[in-house]
């Protein structure tokens, strides 16, 4: 059973973060970033993130594996037909992968290959259910499996996004799949958190809320501007503003926003952008 | 209807490589509608061709370029035109470029993009609406198509990427899933919403297609 699981399991207040894979076959400093990752359950490995080339989460988490920390394999539809996400998914079990986050992925024609063919053979609905065959031992096909992986499959949601019925129809589809565990988006305003909270509950799977490292009052309109269900609201923007030290304003806030979490929420996945010597301050550690 | 649009003219001069005498083929059918392979543009393109120094020996619009017999024989009542030609310049979809290329041992070259099968919104603005998918399941959805519809094909539901209810690939669209849950929701009933759909069973239509009806 993975770190993560366990924590969850336990009802312990679960704390990830994330790394990206290099683009290039120098994995140094995403290995050290990881490395340096304390207080932390699992850390989420991108796949080409922002439909961005890079090296595969699978090897990136392989290597993790082997160097003792915890990986959450991320994977997307949007690259790979099911053959392909099935072969990779039990590579990655064979490599010592548990944790998994199942993603649709984001549209390739924002990322650095606009010319390529999406595939999206299946949705992220259809990959948590092709998850939950392979641990029972059976392919997509049917087919009986020699040796089972025992993933822990999550998924993401987007608490805030709109229209929130519609968003939560899909939540609760990823749950009857098999989520075992769900990582958000980053959410700012704790009513928001609230609202989505008191729907997911019943469903008695983890959330680990998104929560975001805003550097900058810039950062935080950049954020509105273009990042689909993110909202930062002007209250903090206007302390960003204010604030004689933006980045440790943002600290602040976060931390804030990470002890709203403990009462509401299973988890944190901290999204620090580079300023992971952070995480313990946000922590409140 | 297949909606199609004429290469740019630097792309055809590219793909003429060197052949002078032409023989000009047009649909009467989609490429006509679209402005791209019709009466009107074949003459536009004779024009032009003769500008750039070429010889045109003849040209024909057939009714249906798809209607593979029909090219054939509408071809043949040119012979002697499509003779002198050193190659056909095929004004039409790709599958009426086929059909011509079928019916001929000249060189054949396609001076259109097809782009997708389309609904008519007004005259000259195309929408995609069916992907020929050959698994319907539009009954499911309230009649808006998610595979064509919303930008990655999803089938349980909206991606994290929908922001008010607009696409992430297009803020200008409406996301697909959106729509559906409006009209499922006007229509007092849960659709799609219901079930996870299974994956797709893209086994239905071969590739290529072929269908004969018994």
């Amino acid at each position: 059973m993975s770190n993560l699981q366990q924590q969850l399991a336990a009802g312990q207040f679960a704390v990830t973060a994330e790394i990206a894979p290099p683009k290039g076959t120098d994995v140094s400093a995403s290995l050290a970033k990881a490395r340096a990752l304390e207080h932390v359950a699992a850390v989420n490995v991108t796949d080409n993130q922002g439909a961005n080339m890079r090296m595969s989460p699978l090897a990136m988490a392989a290597l993790l594996v082997r160097e003792g920390v915890e990986p959450i394999m991320q994977l997307t539809c949007r690259d790979r037909n099911r053959m392909a996400l099935q072969s990779d998914l039990l590579g990655a079990a064979a490599l010592g992968v548990e944790n998994l986050l199942l993603l649709s992925g984001d549209h390739a024609r924002f990322g650095d290959h606009p010319a390529a063919r999406s595939v999206f053979d299946l949705d992220s609905v259809q990959l948590m259910e092709v998850v939950g065959n392979l641990n029972s031992g059976r392919d997509m096909a049917g087919k009986a499996l020699a040796g089972v992986p025992r993933f822990f499959p999550g998924a993401a949601v987007t608490p805030e996004a709109e229209p929130f019925e519609l968003m939560f129809q899909k939540f609760e589809k990823k749950v009857d799949a098999g989520a075992r565990f769900f990582q958000t988006q980053a959410v700012f305003d704790p009513a928001s958190l609230e609202r989505f909270m008191v729907a997911a509950r019943p469903f008695e799977v983890p959330v680990l809320v998104g929560v975001l490292l805003v550097k900058s009052a810039a950062m935080a309109r950049f954020l509105n501007e273009n990042i689909p269900g993110v909202r930062v609201p002007g209250h903090l923007i206007e302390r960003l503003e204010g604030a004689a030290d933006p980045l440790e304003e943002g600290v602040a806030i976060a931390r804030e926003l990470v002890g709203r979490a403990r009462e509401m929420c299973q988890g944190v996945h901290l999204m620090t952008l580079g300023f992971e010597e952070r995480i313990p301050d946000i922590l409140a550690l | 209807m297949i909606i199609s649009e004429q290469k740019s003219k630097e792309e055809i001069l590219r793909d003429l490589d060197g052949k002078t005498r032409l023989f000009l083929v047009g649909c009467a059918a989609c490429a006509t509608a679209c402005k791209a392979g019709g009466e009107e543009e074949i003459f536009q393109m004779q024009e032009w061709l003769l500008s750039e120094g070429r010889e045109v020996t003849g040209s024909v619009v057939i009714d249906e370029a798809c209607h593979i017999m029909r090219a054939g024989r509408d071809l043949r009542q040119h012979r002697d035109q499509v003779g002198e030609a050193e190659a056909l310049l095929v004004l039409a979809c790709g599958a009426g470029i086929q059909s011509i290329s079928a019916s001929t041992d000249h060189r054949v070259i396609g001076g259109l993009n097809s782009l997708f099968l389309g609904n008519i919104r007004r005259f000259g603005q195309y929408e995609e609406k069916c992907s020929l998918c050959g698994d319907c399941i539009l009954n499911e959805t309230a009649g808006i198509c998610p595979v064509t519809n919303c930008a990655k094909g999803l089938l349980n539901g909206p991606c994290g990427g929908m922001e008010e209810g607009r696409c992430e690939a297009d803020r200008e669209l409406d996301c697909a899933w959106r729509l559906i849950f409006e009209r499922l929701k006007k229509q007092g009933r849960k659709g799609v919403f219901r079930r996870p759909v299974p994956a797709k069973n893209w086994g239905k239509v071969r590739k290529p297609g072929r269908h004969r009806i018994r």
